[in-house]
């Protein structure tokens, strides 16, 4: 790409390459996978009779990754569905992973260290997701 | 009412609100939220946790674009990325002791100065010269523009930033992309183009949702149920929002009616924060 620095521009112009690969890919496959979920879902459970009026949480089986993984082997939708989502909310994680071997690739040491430092507060933000 | 009927409603309504997001440049969250609460009564947690989700989506979906075009400044964005993630961290752990009638006022009014800010007459900067801070965290860059690259550099780094943390806050505590708050950290504080402002603040959005998602999916705000309709709606109607946005750049009168009916929502939502009916 003609619009970067010759001595940077290719890594930089690889890297966003790189980045739109991963962006786009994670929205296809996670909408694939909640798209096929919410099939089976309104298959099985089309006619029953929604209750989202007060807060209490999400159905039991889907609220750890253990039980996720259980209803994704018996075609649960729900658990599908969420299985979909947890990979959306991936993408955007996998992308500052992926920056912080871009930029210690680039030799930028800097911006490896700031990506770094996104990646563990994203990380301390799930780790205490439950407290409270 | 049935499951398929309300998932069908939902999907409609969120076609729609994915396509008014993305002509007003406010994103699918603003109108998402007040359509399940007030509409569909559905409880204000859920409707965060479905419109978070829509935003990591539709952001995504749009950064793939940007980034590819080489006008997405990646640098200022991780570095500014530290400050919105650490703000949405915060304000999703807030988001759990504030009461919802509160999180309907907050949300009202930050609706409101979003629809003000979305009329406003755009003055695109560009500086030649930064700070000596800017230039060590190499934060100018270049971007093309009709066939020619255009260079430009920061200022106020440390205005913006902190002006980041904030918007990282709001989007946290609300389930929304708060793309309003980032653009005028970036336009107003430190003088960034207006193109490379909107299309970073985009690239931003998806790590910031997600800052703020992961501390929901734990909570049971992100239901399978709510969720599927509203982000596959969301992200239809986004699609097609940017397909006419190629078309045709939206008229004055056009912005006018939508930020007549966002600020008839938003008061919609003080009104029912303060009655108490959220």
């Amino acid at each position: 790409m003609a619009l970067q620095e010759k001595s940077k521009g290719f890594k930089d112009a690889d890297m966003q390459s790189v980045i739109g690969w991963i962006l786009r890919g994670g929205v296809i496959v996670s909408m694939t996978v909640v798209v096929i979920g919410g099939v089976l879902f309104l298959w099985h459970h089309g006619h029953s009779t929604p209750d989202f009026g007060t807060f209490n949480k999400i159905p039991y089986f889907i609220s750890s990754p253990e039980g996720i993984f259980a209803g994704v082997i018996h075609g649960r939708g729900q658990a599908i569905i969420q299985l979909g989502i947890i990979i959306l909310i991936a993408t955007p994680i996998l992308r500052v992973i992926f920056a912080v071997i871009a930029f210690a690739l680039e030799k930028d040491r800097l911006y490896a260290l700031i990506s770094l430092i996104v990646l563990f507060i994203i990380l301390a933000s799930m780790l205490t997701g439950r407290i409270g | 009412m049935t499951v398929i009927l309300f998932t069908a409603i939902i999907l409609l309504g969120s076609y729609f609100a994915g396509l008014l997001g993305s002509l007003t440049g406010l994103g699918g969250g603003f109108i998402i939220i007040p359509l399940l609460t007030l509409v569909l009564h559905v409880d204000i947690h859920y409707a965060i946790g479905a419109s978070i989700v829509s935003v990591i989506a539709t952001s995504s979906g749009a950064a793939a674009a940007y980034v590819k075009e080489g006008i997405t400044n990646i640098r200022l964005g991780m570095f500014l990325e530290i400050a919105t993630t650490i703000g949405a961290f915060t304000g999703a752990v807030l988001a759990v002791y504030v009461p919802p009638s509160y999180i309907a006022i907050i949300f009202g009014a930050i609706l409101i100065t979003s629809a003000i800010m979305s009329l406003r007459e755009k003055v695109d900067h560009i500086v030649t010269r930064q700070t000596n801070f800017a230039k060590r965290l190499k934060l100018g860059g270049t971007f093309p523009d009709q066939g020619k690259t255009i260079s430009y550099g920061v200022t106020h780094v440390a205005g913006g930033f902190f002006m980041m943390i904030f918007a990282g806050l709001i989007s946290g505590l609300l389930g929304i992309g708060s793309g309003a708050l980032k653009v005028v950290a970036m336009d107003n504080v430190m003088r960034i183009p207006f193109k490379v402002s909107t299309t970073t603040s985009n690239f931003m959005i998806g790590v910031t949702a997600a800052a703020s998602a992961v501390v929901y999916i734990q909570r049971g705000y992100i239901h399978p149920g709510i969720v599927m309709p509203v982000v596959v709606g969301v992200l239809l109607g986004a699609l097609s929002g940017s397909k006419i946005l190629v078309q045709s750049t939206s008229s004055g009168w056009l912005r006018w009616l939508f930020a007549s009916i966002i600020t008839i929502i938003a008061f919609q939502m003080i009104y029912n924060g303060f009655a108490g009916k959220i």
